[in-house]
């Protein structure tokens, strides 16, 4: 699959809705969240891994992991978990390369497992991201991390830490910015056919 | 990609996606326990062996059933042709019963051709696992996963093919993949043992010799072709002796290889023969790297093949 | 028809040379030429249209009897009166082999009963095509069929000693042998020329000179026995040199010691046909390069091939349709015979329609010794010709052709030139693309 150009479609046709600036205040919020929620640093609180979905999940992953241990001063183990294999829409879409898988050294049994990912919108990857888990571990329990939640959920799924619900029309789409793939941060509301 | 009949058919953008997907998928079960991908979970993926080859029909088993595939055998008994149902009637019956792809070994070159014609108008995918003396593209992409692993990459890289170039399906997939992949080739085999005219076949920087010790102090690989049984008698080459003093991968000969150099076979090895015990035991040897990295390549082809939407070209 | 009714071609042109003129046929013979002004039962307008002596095929297999799935006779005779054909050889690869009187009689009769062309059995060399032992030659010659070309074709009389002794004793016959040169220790598993493209495509080799050296061989042997010697299919640019040689050494008077001929789709077709596997383009011997090819037509062109021989070869779909080893060898030819030619030689200059006549008629019927076939278009000639559109061109398809097998290479090529009636002793065995009387 070609990378596909980023930011670069008719002004006219997107609307930005989350800044460079956004999008930084946001994940420190979450990575506040996912302290308070897991109790991190508390004597009773579990190993919690961060585990981001390629391929955007996993460097906000390395983002949360950051400013965990900055405002708490525990380092979060982090790896990534690719789902392409475990998808249920492969026969849909051009051969979709493979992502790396990365599990840290001590694994995932027993650990409080975070999925990252960039936007929630149908479950479908999040599906595929538990059932792909199961294959690697049996984790304590998992929660799931998103920058943005769009709606229109397929799955009886729903996100433990959201970083912004933006309502959205099924013929739009949200396209999320990283600077370490995309050169910058921000995340657009796009018209259908120029989203992901 | 519809089918898989010829690794002549792959460019290096092709075949590196294929080599990647391999890779990615001996990563994603690297230290499972579970060795099981839901991928192609409800898809059917038929074997239909014409010749015996206990090694790849299970190594292409092995591979679908890791990707969950429902796999089936079907064992042609013999090899002989026109006895019973004629392989165009098998090959629509298998389809018409539900086959998503077959996986084709057969004596006659161009066999595999020929199922992927009758099949045109039908969802099913064709894998050529090794057609008569023409190709086996498979193997190739096996080497080349091997060379890519052990050597870092295969551009610009100098390997040798050492043997029965002549009868070898394995050698033509590879003399084109590895070319492709912008490897320099050079061919070393008694007269006898080359295909006619390869120099026109439009190879780029293939090179013929008959001197294998003079070639083997520049090569980052070598690959060794096995000597079939039939060829001995045959009158290709005096006696089994005179090749091997001539051709065969002696120690002597492997301590004139550079130290990163790499010896592959694609099994299975006469020992004594074109390869000596104790080079086939040695660290350079990749022989049982090739075995292993066959499964991943498999389900490469059955991914790129299956795990996507229809391509009917 | 009956023999007194009279029949006229208005406006052709014989050999494609000068004027339109009319041909007046009667009782089966050519009565006048010029401007016809009689009246007659029949008339063929022309329209300046080329006529040629009837053709004459050295080289078909007919299938009769045996393989009456793929070809008949009667089918057969129809495809070749469409072809411009009024003269067929039927070879012996039968089941049972054509090897005794028996057969070739009945197949003679079978010919004369469909009544389209002339249909001769050719007669086995040796018995059941096993090249071991004479068959008897000397029977077939006398029998009703008067057999005057012998041939193992689809197989290579490869003894040297059996091939001596089958030349030697023709000479007393007045018949010719003619030969599958295909040395077989040399061909064995022979799949495809022995090239680089069959090479590259895993297709075991035919190499040319397992040909060559049996033609090289056979002339040689021909010349120092005095024997007549007629080569089946050349298909090599070294053949042709061999035959140059030997042709050149021929001391008998119009030089007729050894003869070749050469098939249309070695004329036209070569080995990058190879590469679909298809084996529509299995046939022996083989197709070969493009410069093979070129150096048979140019040697058509020089006369050192003497003649244009179909090997008309029908195979069933089952024998087709499979993976290239299985496959028969064989194409049909017999309806696209005159387009390759057309297509092949005359456009590109290289023949004339005189040229034509001589390579599709005059020399085969020479060569097989026909008294009534390959005649000068004149007065008083039999009215065995053939009528031919140069400028028409029409789209090759298998399934429309006679024949009862449609295995044809050239399926949906558009070829040039096209038989407009074909006439038997003074019958139209053929006109506007149907065959009959």
């Amino acid at each position: 699959m070609a990378p596909r150009t980023r930011g670069a479609t008719d002004p006219g046709g997107q609307r930005q809705l989350l800044s460079a600036g956004d999008v930084a205040r946001t994940v420190a919020r979450m990575a506040h969240q996912i302290i308070e929620k897991t109790t991190l640093g508390s004597a009773s609180a579990p190993r919690v891994v961060l585990l981001g979905v390629p391929s955007r999940g996993a460097p906000l992953a390395q983002r949360l992991a950051t400013r965990m241990a900055e405002f708490s001063g525990i380092e979060v183990p982090t790896g990534a978990v690719d789902v392409t294999l475990y998808r249920d829409d492969l026969r849909r879409k051009p051969t979709m390369p493979l992502h790396e898988t990365v599990v840290p050294d001590d694994g995932i049994d027993d650990a409080l497992v975070v999925l990252v990912d960039d936007v929630l919108y149908s479950g479908r990857t999040v599906r595929a991201a538990l059932d792909a888990l199961r294959d690697l571990g049996r984790p304590r329990a998992v929660q799931l991390a998103v920058l943005v939640d769009r709606g229109h959920r397929e799955l009886p799924i729903r996100a433990d830490y959201v970083g912004k619900n933006v309502p959205t029309a099924t013929d739009e789409g949200v396209d999320v910015l990283l600077s370490e793939l995309d050169g910058e941060d921000g995340v657009l509301l796009v018209r259908r056919g120029e989203a992901r | 990609m519809k089918h898989l009949l010829t690794a002549a058919a792959l460019d290096a953008a092709a075949a590196t996606a294929v080599l990647d997907t391999a890779d990615g998928l001996k990563h994603a079960l690297l230290g499972r326990e579970v060795h099981k991908l839901p991928t192609l979970r409800g898809r059917t993926v038929i074997t239909m062996f014409y010749e015996n080859s206990t090694r790849t029909r299970v190594s292409f088993e092995i591979a679908g059933k890791w990707m969950s595939a429902d796999v089936v055998n079907v064992s042609a008994g013999g090899s002989s042709v026109g006895k019973g149902e004629s392989l165009r009637d098998t090959a629509l019956t298998l389809s018409a019963a539900g086959a998503d792809c077959v996986i084709i070994r057969h004596p006659a070159s161009g066999a595999a051709h020929r199922l992927a014609g009758w099949l045109r108008d039908t969802g099913t995918h064709v894998v050529n696992a090794g057609d008569g003396m023409h190709e086996h593209p498979t193997q190739a992409l096996l080497d080349a996963a091997t060379l890519r692993e052990r050597l870092g990459g295969i551009d610009g890289r100098r390997i040798a093919i050492v043997g029965d170039v002549r009868h070898s399906r394995v050698a033509r997939s590879n003399v084109h993949l590895l070319t492709a992949l912008g490897a320099e080739l050079v061919v070393v085999a008694p007269p006898t043992l080359l295909p006619t005219g390869l120099a026109e076949w439009g190879v780029p920087g293939l090179r013929v010799t008959h001197d294998l010790d003079a070639e083997l102090p520049t090569v980052d690989a070598v690959m060794m072709l096995r000597v079939q049984a039939e060829r001995m008698h045959g009158g290709f080459f005096p006696s089994a002796r005179e090749y091997s003093i001539a051709y065969g991968l002696s120690e002597r000969r492997m301590d004139l290889l550079p130290d990163h150099a790499v010896v592959l076979h694609p099994g299975p090895m006469l020992r004594g023969m074109e390869i000596a015990s104790a080079v086939a035991d040695s660290p350079r040897s990749a022989i049982t790297a090739q075995v292993r990295n066959g499964v991943h390549v498999r389900m490469a082809v059955l991914y790129h093949l299956l795990a996507a939407e229809e391509d009917r070209s | 028809m009956t023999g007194t009714s009279q029949l006229v071609l208005r406006g052709v042109r014989p050999y494609g040379e000068g004027d339109p003129v009319d041909v007046l046929v009667r009782d089966g013979v050519i009565a006048e030429l010029g401007t016809v002004d009689t009246g007659a039962d029949t008339t063929i307008d022309g329209n300046g249209a080329v006529l040629l002596p009837g053709f004459v095929d050295l080289h078909t297999h007919l299938r009769e009897p045996g393989r009456e799935d793929t070809e008949t006779i009667e089918s057969g005779s129809r495809a070749a009166a469409l072809g411009g054909y009024t003269a067929v050889f039927a070879m012996a690869n039968t089941t049972p082999v054509a090897d005794n009187a028996l057969v070739t009689d009945h197949v003679w009769r079978r010919g004369q009963e469909a009544g389209l062309v002339d249909v001769h059995p050719v007669g086995a060399v040796t018995v059941g095509l096993d090249g071991e032992k004479l068959a008897e030659l000397g029977g077939m010659a006398a029998s009703a069929a008067g057999v005057r070309v012998f041939s193992d074709d689809g197989h290579c009389v490869a003894d040297p000693l059996i091939m001596r002794r089958a030349l030697e004793y023709a000479t007393a016959l007045d018949v010719v042998i003619a030969q599958h040169a295909e040395e077989p220790r040399l061909t064995v598993g022979a799949q495809a020329h022995e090239g680089p493209t069959a090479a590259r495509l895993g297709l075991a080799g035919w190499p040319a000179f397992a040909e060559e050296s049996i033609v090289a061989r056979d002339c040689l042997m021909a010349g120092q026995l005095g024997a007549r010697l007629h080569v089946c299919h050349v298909s090599t640019a070294g053949t042709v040199d061999v035959l140059r040689w030997a042709k050149a050494r021929d001391t008998t008077a119009p030089g007729t010691q050894v003869s070749a001929e050469v098939t249309p789709h070695h004329l036209l077709l070569d080995d990058s046909r190879l590469e679909t596997f298809d084996p529509v383009n299995k046939v022996n011997p083989p197709l070969r390069t493009a410069s093979d090819a070129e150096a048979l037509r140019a040697a058509l062109a020089e006369g050192v091939l003497d003649c244009v021989a179909t090997d008309h070869a029908p195979h069933a779909v089952q024998d087709k349709d499979c993976e290239w080893a299985a496959a028969r060898p064989g194409m049909c030819g017999l309806q696209t015979a005159l387009s390759v030619v057309v297509q092949t030689m005359v456009r590109p200059g290289l023949l004339d329609w005189r040229g034509v006549a001589r390579v599709m008629s005059e020399r085969p019927a020479e060569i097989a010794g026909l008294p009534d076939q390959g005649r000068p278009i004149a007065v008083g000639e039999p009215a065995t010709l053939t009528l031919v559109d140069p400028d028409a061109e029409w789209t090759v398809r298998g399934a429309e052709l006679a024949s009862i097998a449609h295995n044809t290479p050239y399926e949906g090529m558009v070829l040039p030139g096209r038989v407009l009636a074909t006439l038997l002793r003074g019958n139209v065995t053929a006109r506007e693309g149907r065959a009959g009387r």
